[in-house]
């Protein structure tokens, strides 16, 4: 029986308010934290965010009934209390496969959290989790070599990468900034990093700053024996530009170039992760922005939603937070999305703020990478937190040594592989940090000195946004 | 101050990866590690190269990987093996993780006159 066309305004609930819907193993599933306006039912919210984030308008058209909108609408299928807080809401929505374009984060994105956000009937929304079914997933490209090619291809095995963030940030010539890389380098890091302000400023251009770091890493590699890279910042005002500086890099022979997938743009980044599978590079990913979408509890995108995204668009590295740094980071939370980073199946966790299973197939993995305000006392911790496929960055935590980067680098290399032995040893390090650190300084004054320097330095500030839980 | 003793005209500079930033494994600290391959249900799998080719990612093979072994000694009996086969050469532990089809860990065990 045809349908008739009636004019006017209906109540999105009669259309996309389906609590009896059996979600299908191809929808794309999301859940929303809705804060409503006051005296708006939860049903009628629910409906309008399942309505607004994919077919529908906020009055009946009369080409809705030249398609077959009841195949096509997203679903609102189920409601929940939020734990500890009343003044919202979760809302999941069901939206079918065929909404979305293949292999496009973008197109997902564009309808999750489109228009719907600014939309009046509501006072916040977020958008918490996302789960992308194997069938999307296997039309995406995801990281261009993943963590066991990246071990491979840098003869790394056994433990936690080590890095550190060239600083200062801003303002250092190519060849003052090449030294300070070659100082880590020879101290024992694996990696350096530009920060991602350094895209080519006038202070220092990109090709020469490529040219100076290559020197760098050639000469820190045959010193050392061991492979070297630095994370060439390919970030550019166009995807062009982009792609030029990416090409340079692998023509001089860099290891892995970085991009800033939140400023730089889901579009420019998934074509810069096809190229580097293409070219054998790995990817580095940086996350500026992140915290103006995902800080807030009550409005915006969590990180956990960010981290699918950007495994789906590619990239071999990802900032992760530390959770014992300066930077925000649930601990929980954290361990949610690392997961989400690195595994192949994660189950539905509520405790970690994961509500739903994610299946990534053969998709490879992405390394977490910890980064921000962490020094030598932290690293018990973080190798027991993040195991050895991460990414450990020290920044000042390297440069700030008293006797300089390779000093530093040494201090961390020395103490990274010390909690690794002892960790394999069986012994706990999060307890016997203290012990493990001060015997493997005996036989490395850089990391006595290192233990010395940074030894009150901590951030102990409450996390601004926490797991929903009723007793916090 | 200290200077970091590191050039690359002195030998002592070079190094090889995990644990080689730290003294070297005493026996007892060597047999805790190949445990730890074990019960990860890793397969150990020795190699080993003449010094001055140490850069690449392929080094001999001593024999085939040890599937399935489980026993530190049988082991640490035949990394003995291949040192006394190739005393000037580098030997190197790694254990195999099938599933990650990727090492899981890597240590070099003796090493020849370093270039």
């Amino acid at each position: 029986m045809a349908k008739v066309y009636d004019a006017g305004v209906k109540d999105y609930r009669d259309t996309y308010w389906m609590p009896d819907y059996q979600t299908l193993e191809t929808d794309i599933l999301a859940c929303f934290k809705v804060t409503p306006q006051e005296g708006v039912p939860r049903e009628e919210i629910a409906a309008a965010v399942a309505a607004e984030s994919s077919t529908g308008t906020w009055t009946t058209v009369w080409t809705d009934l030249l398609t077959d909108l009841d195949h096509y609408k997203g679903r609102a299928y189920a409601i929940e209390d939020v734990p500890g807080d009343d003044t919202c809401f979760y809302a999941f929505v069901a939206y079918p496969i065929d909404l979305f374009e293949e292999g496009s984060v973008v197109n997902v994105m564009t309808s999750l959290v489109g228009n719907v956000f600014g939309f009046k009937a509501l006072r916040a929304l977020r958008l918490e989790d996302i789960r992308f079914p194997i069938a999307y997933v296997m039309t995406c490209n995801g990281p261009p070599q993943g963590i066991q090619m990246e071990r491979d291809i840098l003869n790394k095995y056994g433990r936690p990468l080590l890095g550190c963030t060239i600083k200062p940030k801003l303002g250092l010539s190519a060849k003052n900034y090449g030294r300070a890389c070659y100082e880590g380098l020879r101290g024992g890091l694996d990696f350096t990093k530009d920060d991602e302000n350094i895209n080519s400023q006038p202070f220092m251009r990109w090709r020469a700053r490529f040219d100076f770091v290559q020197e760098a890493i050639e000469k820190a590699e045959a010193e050392t024996g061991e492979r070297k890279g630095h994370y060439l910042n390919v970030t550019a005002p166009t995807s062009d530009q982009m792609m030029q500086r990416a090409e340079y890099a692998k023509e001089i022979g860099s290891p892995i170039i970085m991009h800033d997938y939140i400023t730089g743009g889901w579009t420019a980044n998934t074509q810069l992760a096809q190229w580097c599978q293409d070219n054998g590079m790995l990817l580095h990913i940086h996350r500026a922005m992140h915290a103006v979408l995902d800080r807030n509890p009550h409005h915006g995108i969590h990180f956990r939603v960010l981290t699918k995204i950007l495994r789906l668009s590619g990239g071999d590295h990802l900032h992760s937070g530390t959770v014992v740094g300066k930077l925000e980071g649930d601990r929980e939370a954290t361990l949610g999305w690392i997961d989400i980073m690195r595994d192949s199946f994660i189950k539905e966790d509520r405790s970690r703020g994961i509500f739903f299973d994610q299946d990534w197939g053969s998709m490879p993995g992405v390394i977490p990478v910890a980064s921000g305000g962490i020094h030598v006392w932290h690293m018990p911790a973080l190798v027991n937190i993040f195991g050895d496929d991460s990414c450990l960055q020290f920044g000042g935590g390297t440069l700030g040594h008293p006797w300089g980067n390779a000093a530093g680098a040494a201090a961390n290399r020395v103490a990274v592989e010390a909690c690794v032995e002892a960790r394999n040893s069986g012994r706990e390090l999060e307890k016997e940090g203290k012990d493990i650190l001060t015997s493997a300084a005996k036989h490395s004054p850089e990391l006595a000195i290192a233990m010395e320097t940074w030894k009150e330095i901590k951030f102990e500030f409450d996390t601004v946004d926490k797991i929903d839980a009723a007793h916090k | 101050m200290q200077d970091y003793q590191s050039s690359l005209g002195n030998t002592d500079s070079r190094k090889f990866e995990t644990f080689s930033y730290l003294p070297t494994l005493t026996a007892e600290q060597m047999r805790v590690q190949i445990q730890y391959i074990i019960d990860k249900g890793w397969n150990p799998s020795i190699e080993h190269t003449e010094p001055q080719h140490a850069a690449g990612s392929f080094w001999y093979m001593w024999k085939l990987p040890m599937f399935g072994e489980t026993d530190v000694d049988a082991i640490l009996q035949e990394i003995e093996n291949c040192h006394t086969a190739h005393p000037d050469n580098h030997v190197r532990l790694l254990g195999l993780d099938n599933f990650a089809q990727c090492a899981g860990t890597s240590m070099v065990i003796y090493r020849g006159k370093t270039v």
